[in-house]
């Protein structure tokens, strides 16, 4: 075991840990770690842009891009949070810029900007240019100025470094930690897959930006890495997650594969159709269309595959049309995707329509935080020294859906704000004593899925969650449909623990790393489906046929999941039971939902029509 | 560049995709047992059943998910945009996840090997250090004079486009590893360094190109090039990698920029 110390540790160099990196390390001695050389992490995949009123095309304002963030998101979203992000998105985009990031220029030679679902002008009155932009590789250009300045920093940097457990100086996990009481964050231990070597990292703050958990579903447009591990990691250590259950499926993933095609496609004038040539969003979306925000787009496009309107062999798909758009257009502004219809299903955009799907794209949930990156433990306490930031994170400012490009902005102000929020933590705190052996829980597991002789397979556990979850867990949701699927996760939780690996080495293992990654996916599968089966309404990302209206008077709340021990009296403990009061059992410990008071500032909750 | 379908008939088509049976023989190297049997790597065949719309990273993920979990490569994204994935596919160096399996021609044995030039550090996986190394030394990022405005920097469309192309570089180390002089003198900057420096030098937003181009002077530097145009072909991006290398050059020779 080697031991390390830093001020400050980030979890995760995707944008949201570097953004936060490139604000901790000039004030405190900071270390990234990453399962991934940075330049792998998945913000490099998001396409069309990231938005900000700069009004530099047209009018425009943070307050109307504050209100579409908060209609997008079904009025769930905490509203002083999303004013903070509309905000700051202004200086967030100039920041990029005079990092190096090249945007696309208006004929003035300022950062151009163009249409997005559900950013309207004036309250919904029509679409608004309010997306900046780098061709359709906008994340990839995020990723890569965060990464050059990371260079230019001198950020040091672990690779290819696995954090796989939190340190904290109480166990929330299994304590009765009351109300008020202080919880530190320590450390955390991470495995180096280059050697097997198990690390402490030994810290005054440590921020969590691990990411999101796509790969709970089998058709999404994650990377095979994104596994939910900052979200499991906290979950397993007491600590709650909130609104698991709104997970957002992409309207236009390339059907059969997932594979991501930007919303900016409808941004720059591509239309849906079904298998009759019908523009189907007008029915559904008559002010707005083909931008409404995704899940209305994604629900309309599963629901003309129901009625018998999909198009192709097998009628399960539907068409993004952009035969009507200048070659040389398409060329400039969406050269990446319209390669991947290309290369992946032999379609040239050009002439022909592209079948797409809805695929399983971002977790509006995650980690509670406050607007500075604090992590809490229940409704109001914070963790001290640990923060979270982007997808891991729930600040909130998705609610039950996130408006496009919202996510790329959400890691830049919040990135930004965590490491800020840990740099200045770590200079006023002083180390705590990790305990005596730290790594006991990482090296217990491991040892166990390396030397368990002979078992099934990782990957046919992985295949059958992941079908389950696609089956029974996507865009339409019934409770019979969700209690299938916590049938099936119950079940594969029992097959796991006779599941082995067979490469048995210690350097370059990715086998035992799947494995170990099967684990959180089951966490993460696990609390979503059972925060989907208590929320008895539809509303955002969340649809249950069984309950289609939105439900204010019953779950205008967020919903946060704890893991508790099976013994611990959860349920007269008001500070976790909280509005839900929800419990579910399992083979060993509790599911508990609490709830926790959605902050509305300016708006009140109205219908959602676009 | 890409792999462009030379006939869409339906039966290509998502929805209806026919099997077909192949072949993949991979190269092994095992860091751990390496030592104990005297055997540096070695070829394992495997056959299996693949689709019309599978990746080479599909067979690999088949195989080691259904055959032998220890076989080791990098790979995230698996849409050709973390460039995770570099390897050398039926000798040329591609993007796995990019390759479909019919288009470098299934009914005979598809070979899968580690990129050349970076030291193997087990089955497909190379140590990328040296390459990021380079990479950083070119000073990758805007270097300006000045004050810093208040809101963004002024820059034409047409200023824009004129580093376009080497934004797009994923770090993939396809155009590296497959170059000639890079194979012979590990210490040559390579094809990617330079593409990066391209990126600003060409940037009129930047004020380093001098420092840069003192980099680059090196012997170890653009000077190297022999403009085979490996690189060009190997970019999984499409990047006019040796054009852009000319290009830096040239900026060498006459100072414009």
């Amino acid at each position: 075991m080697i031991t390390h110390q830093y001020d400050v540790v980030i979890v995760g160099a995707g944008g949201a840990g570097m953004r936060a990196a490139l604000e901790s390390s000039t004030e405190a001695r900071t270390a990234v770690i990453s399962k991934l050389y940075p330049t792998r992490s998945h913000t490099g995949a998001a396409q069309g842009g990231m938005c900000a009123s700069l009004a530099n095309v047209e009018e425009d304002n943070w307050e109307w891009h504050t209100f579409d963030t908060v209609k997008g998101g079904d009025y769930l979203v905490d509203q002083d949070a999303a004013e903070i992000m509309a905000k700051e998105a202004i200086d967030a985009v100039f920041d990029l810029e005079r990092m190096g990031l090249p945007f696309n220029r208006t004929p003035e030679g300022r950062i151009d900007q163009r249409r997005f679902g559900g950013h309207t002008r004036n309250h919904g009155e029509a679409a608004v240019r309010r997306a900046c932009y780098a061709a359709d590789r906008t994340g990839h250009m995020i990723l890569q100025t965060l990464y050059q300045n990371c260079v230019k920093q001198d950020v040091e940097f672990f690779n290819e470094f696995y954090v796989l457990d939190l340190i904290t100086d109480r166990d929330l996990a299994t304590e009765d930690v009351e109300e008020g009481a202080e919880v530190n964050a320590t450390g955390v231990v991470a495995y180096d897959l280059a050697t097997g070597e198990i690390h402490v990292f030994q810290a005054k703050a440590i921020v969590f930006a691990t990411g999101g958990a796509g790969k709970i579903f089998k058709t999404t447009s994650n990377a095979h890495t994104l596994t939910g591990d900052g979200m499991a990691l906290a979950y397993r250590r007491g600590l709650p997650l909130e609104d698991m259950e709104f997970f957002q499926f992409h309207p236009t993933g390339l059907a059969g594969l997932g594979i991501l095609l930007s919303e900016a496609a409808r941004g720059e004038g591509g239309i849906l159709r079904n298998a009759e040539g019908e523009r189907f969003m007008e029915r559904y979306a008559p002010t707005i269309k083909d931008l409404a925000p995704r899940d209305i787009v994604a629900r309309s496009m599963a629901n003309e595959v129901r009625e018998g309107r999909g198009a192709g062999p097998n009628k399960d798909y539907v068409l993004l049309d952009l035969t009507h758009l200048e070659p040389a257009h398409i060329d400039a502004k969406l050269p990446d995707i319209t390669e991947f219809a290309r290369t992946y299903l032999g379609i040239e955009p050009y002439t022909e329509p592209v079948p797409v799907y809805p695929t399983a794209h971002y977790a509006m949930g995650g980690v509670p935080t406050n607007v500075a990156g604090e992590v809490l433990r229940n409704g109001h306490d914070v963790v001290k020294g640990l923060y979270a930031a982007g997808e891991v994170a729930c600040v909130s400012v998705h609610g039950s859906n996130r408006l496009g490009t919202n996510s790329l902005l959400d890691i830049n102000v919040f990135g930004k704000r965590s490491g800020r929020s840990a740099a200045a933590y770590a200079k006023t705190a002083s180390f705590i004593d990790l305990p005596e052996d730290p790594a006991t829980r990482v090296e217990a597991q491991l040892t166990e899925l390396r030397e368990r002789p002979e078992g099934e397979r990782i990957a046919d556990i992985r295949r059958a969650l992941q079908e389950t979850m696609d089956a029974n867990a996507q865009v339409f949701r019934t409770g019979e449909s969700l209690n299938r699927a916590l049938a099936d996760i119950r079940e594969l939780r029992k097959r796991y623990e006779n599941a082995s690996v067979q490469d048995k080495g210690k350097m370059f293992n990715t086998d035992l790393l799947e494995a170990v990654e099967l684990g959180f996916l089951l966490d993460i599968a696990e609390v979503t489906v059972v925060g989907a089966l208590n929320r008895k309404e539809s509303r955002g990302g969340h649809y249950r046929e069984d309950f289609p209206d939105r439900d204010d008077a019953n779950y205008m709340q967020h919903t946060m999941a704890y893991r508790r021990p099976t013994a611990a009296a959860d349920e007269a403990d008001g500070h976790i039971a909280g509005y839900f009061d929800h419990v579910e059992e399992f083979d060993g410990y509790k599911v508990v939902l609490g709830s926790k008071t959605v902050t509305q500032t300016r708006y009140e909750p109205m219908e959602r029509k676009y | 560049m890409t792999a462009v379908m030379e006939k869409a008939d339906a039966s290509t088509r998502t929805g209806d995709v026919p099997s077909f049976d192949v072949t993949i023989r991979v190269r092994r190297f095992n860091p751990e047992s390496a030592g104990e049997s005297g055997v540096e790597s070695r070829w394992d065949e495997f056959h299996i059943t693949a689709y019309g719309t599978d990746r080479v990273l599909d067979a690999l993920h088949k195989i080691k998910w259904e055959h032998d979990g220890s076989l080791t490569f990098r790979r995230s994204c698996a849409h050709g945009v973390c460039g995770s994935d570099a390897m050398r596919i039926n000798g040329r160096n591609r993007l796995a996840c990019k390759t479909l399996l019919k288009d470098v021609n299934p009914d005979k044995p598809i070979t899968v090997e580690p990129i050349k030039g970076l030291p193997v550090v087990k089955d497909l996986v190379v140590d990328m250090e040296p390459f990021f190394a380079s990479y950083r030394e070119i000073m990758p990022f805007l270097i300006t004079n000045g004050n810093e405005p208040t809101k963004e920097r002024i820059q034409s469309a047409e200023q824009r486009e004129r580093f376009d192309d080497t934004t797009k570089c994923i770090l993939c180390a396809a155009c590296t590893s497959s170059c000639p002089v890079f194979w012979t003198d590990g210490q040559y900057f390579g094809p990617a360094a330079i593409v990066n420096a391209h990126r600003f030098i060409f940037d009129s937003r930047d004020d380093g190109a001098q420092q840069r181009l003192e980099v680059l002077n090196d012997k170890e530097g653009v000077w190297r090039c022999r403009t085979t145009f490996n690189c060009t072909e190997a970019c999984p991006r499409g990047i006019e990698v040796t054009k852009a290398i000319q290009e830096v050059k040239r900026a060498m020779i006459t100072r414009a920029f």
